[in-house]
């Protein structure tokens, strides 16, 4: 392969990690709360708001629904408005978010879950304020499951992130497309997908390992 | 064949003493004012009535165990007691405050006045034994240092000092459960709530968790209310003991008189589990309503409050001039006093059996005659 291929999977390879890792970022910042909430908000609970609760589910479902190609089309004025430009990399990075927030709050809401319901009220029994029980509880309770959803949904984005090519987002997905389909150049092709497979190995190797450094669940001794 | 209903029961002279746990208001650490919970119907469960009525109050410093078969609605009553859950109808006062009123802020600062320690301890398995016994004093925003003392104390005070840096998941249940003690008396509270907290431990580690909370009661002066559906619970530790079925409490008293004279069927059949109260199998067997010629009349006696060394069989067979056999027996100790039954066989017919009845109700034990064997 020429060095100028080769330049180009290394610039595609960097645009990705950039989208994805800025996309994450913010989709943490945005679905981890949203999740939370989901978690806490029905009947009884916490943060008891069942019709916002009920609201904020249809919403996710609606967003989670939608296939992640149209929706970077049909929000390109959002996008325009955001970025200020509907092409290129960055401004990939916003329909990455908006697909992948109501994802991370999924999963977000069902690792919460997962913390028995006995510490929440064992620590309301003591005078926690929902506050104090949602960052002393709560988070830390469910700090594995939650590094391996957000595992998840980096990966995800990996993924939705070969889709922006459609609309200039450039990466590796959009690498794959121009030049390995379209110029029938199937070494890229495979150059590409050798690349994203191991991306995709290393987060989850990573995430993994990090899941397991904070399960004190596991006897490690 | 029943036996037992074909019998006359003699009781005492003497009627019982009166129950004594309504003490004046000042004594009380907890106070139930006509107390009622119902929990609203809620899609296709119908509405609950978990506590209808209830009143009575918990004395300063005292152990009170609160017994029922589960649904009976102990859970809700404790729950009313530090403010998770709040009546329906009635008030609940905790050491002179109305926690039942309290909301928000107010009633956390008063939650960190009452403890409780839970059936499953509750840990949060992401914090060492020191950090979960820490995190109280936390929310109650406490200094790093001060915590740092106080968590040293309570690790001494509990027995586990070596396990500080441990996770819930590397330790045993026993000492899960003594973290959770000292969990629950990190900030200093006037009141422990135990719920079911001996429940999933074997007997001899209950038996540890148990004389721990008899010492913490006996040298902090913390009031202890155990909610539980074993009767060998409020036997060993309790002095007073409520019983409550299907949301009312149907017997209170002193542990002792409760054990030697329950009224309740409820209560009668928590007791059965604990105190010899039934005729072993081999003699109930054997056990006929008419009078064997050359054989022994059965009866059985409630002992309570008596010495181990009490002389009643030796004066029994003396006053008599026979010679009184033992068939089977009972004692424990039971909130301080031995409490339990002696089964004897009182040979030379009908006369002497009515004398050794009389004579025993003369000495103020409840008599009971079960029947004849060969």
């Amino acid at each position: 392969m020429s060095p100028e291929l080769i330049n180009l999977i290394i610039q595609a390879t960097g645009e990705s990690l950039f989208m994805v890792s800025v996309a994450a970022l913010l989709a943490t910042v945005f679905g981890l709360p949203i999740g939370i909430f989901l978690a806490t908000s029905r009947k009884g609970e916490l943060f008891a708001a069942p019709a916002v609760n009920g609201v904020l589910g249809v919403i996710v479902n609606a967003a989670r629904s939608t296939p992640f190609i149209i929706l970077v089309v049909a929000i390109i004025p959002f996008t325009r408005l955001i970025a200020g430009t509907s092409i290129g990399s960055g401004a990939a990075i916003v329909p990455l978010t908006i697909a992948a927030t109501p994802f991370i709050a999924r999963l977000v809401e069902a690792a919460i879950r997962e913390v028995d319901g006995g510490l929440i009220e064992t620590a309301s029994s003591f005078g926690a304020s929902p506050l104090q029980i949602v960052f002393k509880v709560l988070i830390p309770e469910a700090l594995p499951g939650l590094v391996l959803a957000l595992t998840l949904a980096v990966v995800s984005l990996l993924g939705y992130s070969a889709m922006v090519g459609a609309v200039g987002g450039g990466g590796l997905g959009d690498l794959g497309i121009r030049y390995g389909y379209q110029r029938f150049m199937p070494d890229m092709m495979l150059a590409v997908v050798v690349v994203l497979i191991a991306l995709v190995q290393s987060v989850q190797t990573v995430g993994d390992y990090l899941a397991r450094r904070v399960n004190r669940r596991l006897r490690h001794r | 064949m029943n036996v037992h209903q074909s019998l006359a029961t003699v009781r005492p002279v003497e009627a019982l003493p009166p129950v004594a746990l309504t003490p004046a208001a000042s004594d009380a650490m907890v106070r139930f004012e006509a107390v009622s919970k119902v929990y609203p119907a809620y899609r296709d469960k119908p509405s609950v009535q978990a506590l209808r009525g209830i009143d009575f109050a918990i004395p300063r410093g005292s152990i009170t165990g609160v017994i029922g078969r589960s649904g009976a609605g102990k859970s809700s009553l404790v729950r009313l007691i530090n403010g998770l859950e709040k009546p329906s109808a009635g008030r609940v006062v905790v050491d002179g405050r109305a926690i039942s009123v309290l909301a928000g802020r107010e009633l956390r600062l008063a939650q960190r006045s009452i403890g409780m320690i839970f059936q499953h301890f509750n840990l949060l398995s992401s914090r060492t034994a020191a950090d979960n016994i820490a995190l109280p004093l936390e929310i109650a925003g406490w200094s790093k240092a001060d915590i740092a003392v106080r968590v040293a104390e309570l690790l001494d005070l509990v027995g586990i000092a070596d396990k500080y840096d441990r996770y819930p998941s590397e330790l045993s249940g026993g000492q899960k459960q003594r973290i959770g003690i000292a969990r629950a008396l990190a900030t200093r509270p006037n009141v422990l709530l135990s719920d079911e907290a001996t429940s999933a431990l074997d007997p001899q580690t209950t038996r540890a968790i148990l004389d721990l909370l008899a010492n913490i009661n006996r040298e902090l002066g913390v009031t202890i209310v155990l909610i539980t559906h074993e009767m060998s619970v409020v036997r060993q530790l309790a002095r007073d003991v409520v019983v409550i079925d299907d949301g009312h409490i149907v017997e209170r008293g002193n542990v002792a008189d409760i054990f030697t004279h329950p009224q309740h069927p409820v209560t009668q059949a928590f007791l059965s589990e604990v105190v010899g109260d039934s005729v072993p199998v081999s003699l109930a067997s054997r056990l006929v309503a008419q009078p064997i010629i050359g054989g022994q009349a059965v009866i059985r006696l409630q002992v309570q409050g008596i010495d181990a060394g009490d002389t009643i069989v030796a004066r029994l067979a003396r006053e008599l001039s026979i010679d009184v056999a033992l068939l089977s027996a009972r004692i424990d100790e039971v909130g301080g006093q031995h409490v339990g039954s002696l089964t004897l066989g009182i040979p030379g017919g009908e006369t002497a059996a009515t004398r050794a009845v009389s004579y025993l109700s003369l000495h103020k034990f409840s008599v009971e005659r079960l029947g004849y064997v060969a």
